[in-house]
């Protein structure tokens, strides 16, 4: 999905837990997220930790959103 | 002939996601559908000992779960590993893979696997086995076996493996009656007469898509929230299955600013969905990206989020989703996506 969108001249940042498989399915900007049940949180953390947690990971998103890559990247 | 059987916490009856995150263990003898590759290999070889992983612990902790599980498999003396067969369950597939991967080269053993031709673990460790296409689920256990089996007891007879598994992608010497330069020129012949011929390297074919250009300025940027982890309004209206997804679901975001237990769930059968239903935030980012919205760092945010359950789902089905998703997106003038997957 990640690569049709981006076909369409939509850039897109993939945020998800298994890289290699991001990789190979041809994402161009990828930022490693938490775990597989919970990509952009932590249940062991106090909900205010846990937003914090979202809110950094979603902010290296959008940097990587901000960069101009010429391959494939891992952030 | 010693074989070890590598298998996931569902094969070894522990149980579905609730228990991926098993840590390695190993057991003696055969567990799950090691009794039935036994069976099938007729006493020509047998599965000594089955090392067990969860899916979820596997690929979190690869540098961790990589060697225990590699030491696991060793300390049976194994002369040949089994891996799955992972059907196309993404993580279990990425599993054997991986094992196969380090038996491979650390054990320079050879590894039986199977796994169904859209497994993202076969396009990068299949050169390290040999691996049987199987049907994408567990119901085709029964043609997978045999199948399986076939490969291992050519193996064990010293007979050379030509056929019943995916092309590893490997070279191998032998001589020609022609030499190179003579093959070369006759190929170039044929194909100026427009002759057929086959070619003695295929070029890979890959579909890649070039990098969209960077963002330039956020705070004036509109944004889309895209995932394949399933997150939908609670209740599931458009009924996403579980796995094999037939369609994907557009959702309003307007009357969201974050979600809870009430508002959203997850649809996606492949992983525990406990985390995604108490909150499905940290699925989909909805909370922190409105707040940014709202501070000025994100220009705006597109109305609706999209989502769709990469569980299983043919990657055809998965292209049509996302061409249509582009389609509305360009229509909204979004600028950038933020795609998530579990």
């Amino acid at each position: 999905m990640v690569k049709e969108i981006e076909r369409h001249g939509i850039p897109v940042v993939h945020m998800c837990t298994v890289v290699p498989i991001s990789v190979t399915v041809g994402a161009n900007r990828i930022v490693p997220t938490v775990a597989i049940p919970y990509p952009l949180g932590d249940p062991s953390l106090p909900p205010a930790e846990e937003k914090e947690l979202r809110r950094k990971l979603v902010k290296k998103a959008l940097d990587a959103l901000c960069t101009e890559v010429a391959e494939q990247t891992v952030f | 002939m010693r074989i070890v059987h590598y298998i996931n916490q569902f094969f070894a009856g522990y149980g579905g996601e609730e228990k991926a995150d098993l840590v390695p263990e190993k057991r003696d003898g055969a567990v799950g559908p090691g009794a039935a590759l036994n069976a099938a290999l007729g006493g020509t070889g047998e599965i000594v000992g089955t090392v067990i992983c969860g899916d979820s612990y596997f690929n979190e902790n690869l540098e961790i779960a990589t060697p225990e599980v590699l030491s696991m498999i060793k300390s049976f003396s194994p002369d040949m590993v089994i891996v799955g067969p992972g059907f196309n369950a993404g993580r279990y597939g990425m599993a054997c893979g991986m094992v196969a991967k380090v038996v491979d080269e650390e054990l320079k053993i050879p590894v039986v696997g199977g796994l169904y031709e859209e497994n993202p673990g076969l396009e990068i460790y299949k050169r390290h086995g040999y691996f049987v296409p199987t049907g994408n689920n567990a119901g085709t256990m029964r043609k997978a076996v045999p199948d399986m089996a076939a490969i291992v007891k050519k193996i064990i007879a010293g007979e050379a493996v030509t056929e019943g598994f995916f092309e590893k992608g490997l070279r191998v010497n032998y001589f020609a009656e022609k030499r190179g330069s003579t093959r070369a020129v006759e190929m170039l012949l044929a194909k100026i007469a427009g002759e057929d011929f086959t070619t003695e390297y295929p070029m890979p074919v890959f579909d890649r898509v070039a990098p969209g250009p960077a963002i330039k300025d956020m705070s004036k940027a509109r944004i889309a929230l895209v995932s394949s982890g399933g997150p939908v309004p609670k209740g599931n209206p458009d009924r996403i299955e579980s796995s094999s997804a037939s369609k994907f679901g557009k959702y309003s975001l307007a009357d969201v600013t974050h979600f809870t237990p009430d508002n959203g769930e997850t649809a996606h059968g492949g992983y525990d969905p406990v985390y995604a239903n108490l909150s499905l935030d940290r699925v989909l980012p909805v909370d922190v990206v409105k707040e940014m919205v709202a501070a000025g760092q994100i220009g705006s945010l597109h109305q609706y989020w999209y989502s769709t359950v990469g569980n299983g789902t043919a990657v055809a089905s998965s292209k049509a989703f996302a061409t249509e998703i582009a389609q509305e997106l360009l229509r909204d003038d979004v600028d950038c996506v933020i795609l998530t997957s579990t």
